[in-house]
């Protein structure tokens, strides 16, 4: 299954994951292509980690994608990042959320937040770029869009037109919030990418 | 014909098929992974009826019901609701269906959110109803539709089992032309014979049931969801479900047997398979229910070293054996990185449950446990729950440990919703026996679990009508309990005086914790707390809760061994809890 493209997002329970990986189904399905998306509810959510996966090709079978089978990694989350990186693939790219969140185990003091973890997610990862959404939403006055400009980012790496990004958050965003979700993705889409897919 | 294509889950896919199929009427309670399909359900209910049935056993009762009625219905359920409705369902595979019934069984392999990993195809095989097993969101459309047709046409209910993957997966579904069939009208016309067990009539239904299996057997071989996917016949693969999916991609040369129909297997079918290809292999997902089938029927099959069972299947476990076929080392799979902190779930900042579980760890309580958020008081620094079995199983067990003269404080603990599914019948039993344990109702208003939905207590229903709220104290009144009391849970120290006042007293009691979830009730903060620089002395008090808003800061530079508490605003919704465990008054009101 060379042509399928395997997308894990990952990042902290209420961080906006699921909405990231509806936007990418619907826009495998505008662009006529076949997708799959995997994601656990439950007790994972209360300030768990968080996964979602989405695979889109000519043709899907698995949802899920084998540890080691993933294209782009997207972090919402640096420490989520580290935790995932054994999903990649050994050339395989991670997009990063510029954002720290500590688990309860570091808040307690019952484990130690890594020293370190720029330079730890500069070694481990041979493609990386680190998105600065949390700021850049901030800027845009709504935090909770964060999940929109890591699409915008990763839209860059797609071959897939920009006007279908647009029409897919479009059909799944409510009216409302639909001004602020299209400038996040434009402000993620405009993050100069430093590294190709 | 109109491409009417979407991209949907599994359980949003049998909602609509449940729709286009005709059905009037759902009950069901949730439980991960099914829940979303009532849910989903509901979005039609200008058609179909629904509700949250107050457990899985009235649930299948209510559908039931309604078969004999006439109507088309489904029911859904995780795997152990299954436990819960097998009373009625045995039953009723002999009295068989009148308007067609479909049963959702979604199964949790891995168990993600869930206290075991049985596998539901025994339970169709055990109730002699057929079963269908879907392996993508697309066959859970197109399933639905054809259990609802064949349980009316063959008179039986009709299993549709799911797993987590296939309940929480979405994929493109093809909705055809996407219009309600109105099935025709069936009546209900009065036939003891038929619908009355007695043993007279009872014996004959179990010989009928004998002889719809030979129907039920020629479906089977019949199905178009028995699929041959030739390929090099060296290599044979018989599979079901999401297994399909992850051989199909570990296996792209095999012939593979998908079976869709997987109760009864057809025999005929899988006779011929075998004979046709080279090795045979079996993957399935879970137990051995097809292999033990296929080698009760003298067909050989080769087992690899492999182990497929326990736990979920997964792309990497396919790919070593496949390997290991290949007669190829087994392909490394990358591990974790060593020495991340843990990001376990938690209850949420100002949880309600909090206070509770504070108090029951100072009175050094042993504290039996029931299903939903608060299974999460086992862990540290909580630690206050020291038993789980099932929905409702902490009170009997409270009364248990009692009976047989467990020594010291002894508590069970429920939530509000889990105790109108089951610990009603259970707290009855503790009153009728003179019993003397403690029961606390962890009364947050809604079933927190698996994603806030409405129950008896809450005054609404699924379709959103206001109704009767059943108060937990009236129901416990009600029973004969005495010892009846509702407590604020913010306010620790009458928790606590109250909890320890009922432990102590050798007299059956029920205590309601009433607050509402935090999470469910969006409730808009109106209060913050905090700690101002230099009023913390470190002594780590506060921690004792174990809330997520507290965090322990960086080591003051004048006192490397004092650790300051700090309160992140971004999650602190001011429950309070904290401020009054501090001696120092250290903890604050916040200017908002």
């Amino acid at each position: 299954m060379t042509d399928t493209l395997n997308i894990s997002l990952v990042g902290v329970g209420g961080q906006g994951t699921l909405l990231a990986s509806e936007i990418l189904c619907r826009v495998a399905l505008l662009s006529g292509r076949d997708v799959k998306k995997s994601e656990v509810h439950g007790m994972a959510q209360r300030g768990g980690s968080v996964v979602s996966q989405v695979r889109m090709g000519e043709k899907v079978h698995s949802p899920l994608i084998g540890i080691g089978e993933t294209d782009v990694l997207i972090a919402f989350e640096k420490l989520e990042a580290l935790r995932h990186a054994h999903f990649l693939k050994p050339n395989g790219l991670a997009m990063v959320n510029d954002q720290e969140i500590r688990p309860v185990t570091v808040s307690s003091g019952q484990a130690q937040w890594p020293d370190d973890l720029d330079g730890k997610l500069k070694s481990t990862f041979a493609k990386l770029e680190v998105i600065p959404a949390l700021n850049i939403a901030r800027g845009l006055g709504n935090v909770r869009i964060v999940n929109v400009v890591m699409i915008g980012a990763l839209s860059n790496h797609l071959d897939i037109p920009e006007d279908t990004w647009r029409q897919a958050i479009t059909s799944l965003v409510k009216p409302q919030f639909l001004d602020s979700n299209l400038r996040a993705f434009d402000a993620g889409r405009a993050v100069c990418c430093r590294v190709g897919l | 014909m109109q491409v009417n294509k979407k991209v949907l889950s599994g359980n949003e896919a049998i909602a609509h098929a449940a729709w286009v199929a005709g059905v009037r009427v759902a009950s069901a309670y949730p439980g991960t992974p099914s829940t979303e399909i009532l849910e989903n359900v509901a979005n039609f209910k200008d058609d179909i009826y629904c509700e949250w049935a107050v457990n899985e056993k009235v649930g299948m009762e209510v559908v039931i019901g309604a078969s004999f009625a006439g109507a088309r219905s489904l029911t859904a359920m995780k795997h152990v609701g299954l436990n819960v409705a097998l009373d009625p369902l045995m039953t009723f595979a002999y009295v068989g269906a009148n308007g067609g019934v479909v049963i959702i069984s979604a199964d949790d392999p891995g168990m993600h959110s869930s206290q075991n990993e049985q596998d539901n195809r025994y339970l169709a095989k055990f109730a002699k109803v057929p079963m269908l097993e879907p392996a993508d969101s697309q066959e859970c459309y197109d399933m639905t539709q054809t259990a609802l047709d064949l349980s009316e046409e063959l008179r039986t209910p009709v299993i549709v089992r799911t797993t987590t993957r296939i309940s929480h997966s979405s994929g493109i579904v093809d909705l055809g032309d996407f219009k309600r069939r109105e099935p025709t009208e069936l009546k209900y016309a009065k036939d003891i014979e038929r619908r009355v067990p007695v043993p007279m009539f009872a014996r004959k239904m179990r010989l009928a049931l004998e002889e719809k299996q030979q129907e039920f057997a020629r479906r089977a071989e019949n199905s178009p969801y028995q699929r041959i996917e030739r390929g090099d016949d060296r290599i044979g693969i018989i599979t079901s479900g999401i297994a399909y999916q992850y051989a199909r991609e570990a296996f792209p040369e095999a012939s593979i047997l998908k079976l869709g129909m997987t109760f009864p297997i057809p025999r005929q079918l899988i006779s011929d398979f075998a004979l046709s290809v080279g090795k045979l292999y079996i993957i399935e997902e879970g137990e051995p229910y097809l292999e033990e089938q296929i080698l009760a029927m003298g067909i050989k099959i080769t087992q690899p070293k492999t182990n497929l069972r326990i736990g979920e299947l997964n792309p990497n476990r396919l790919e070593a054996l496949a390997a290991e076929i290949a007669g190829q080392p087994a392909p490394k799979v990358a591990h974790q990185m060593d020495g991340l902190p843990a990001r376990p779930p938690v209850l949420c900042p100002g949880c309600s449950h909090r206070g509770v579980f504070y108090a029951l760890n100072r009175l050094k309580a042993t504290v039996t446990g029931d299903i939903g958020c608060y299974s999460l008081g086992a862990f540290p620094p909580l630690s206050a729950m020291d038993t789980i079995v099932c929905m409702g199983a902490s009170v009997g067990n409270a009364h248990g440990m009692r009976k047989a003269g467990h020594e010291g404080r002894v508590a069970a603990v429920i939530g509000d919703s889990t105790f109108f599914h089951s610990g009603i019948t259970g707290l009855l039993n503790v009153v009728y026996n003179q019993g003397t344990s403690t029961t606390i109702v962890l009364d947050n208003r809604t079933t927190a679990m698996t994603g806030h939905q409405d129950h008896p207590g809450t005054g609404r229903t699924l379709m959103g009508a206001q109704t009767v709220e059943t108060k937990v104290e009236d129901v416990a009144a009600g029973l004969g309990v005495k010892r009846v009391r509702v407590i604020d849970p913010y306010d620790l120290e009458e928790t606590y005086n109250v909890l320890k006042e009922e432990l102590d007293t050798p007299e059956a009691s029920v205590v309601v914790s009433k607050m509402a979830c935090v999470l469910g009730a969006k409730i808009k903060v109106t209060r913050q707390y905090t700690i101002p620089a230099d009023a913390c002395k470190g002594c780590g008090m506060c921690l004792k809760i174990g809330c997520p808003a507290i965090e322990v800061g960086d080591p003051d530079p004048n006192n490397p061994k004092l650790k300051k508490a700090r309160i992140n605003p971004v999650l602190c919704v001011g429950c309070g809890m904290c401020a009054q465990l501090c001696k120092f008054g250290a903890i604050v009101e916040a200017v908002i």
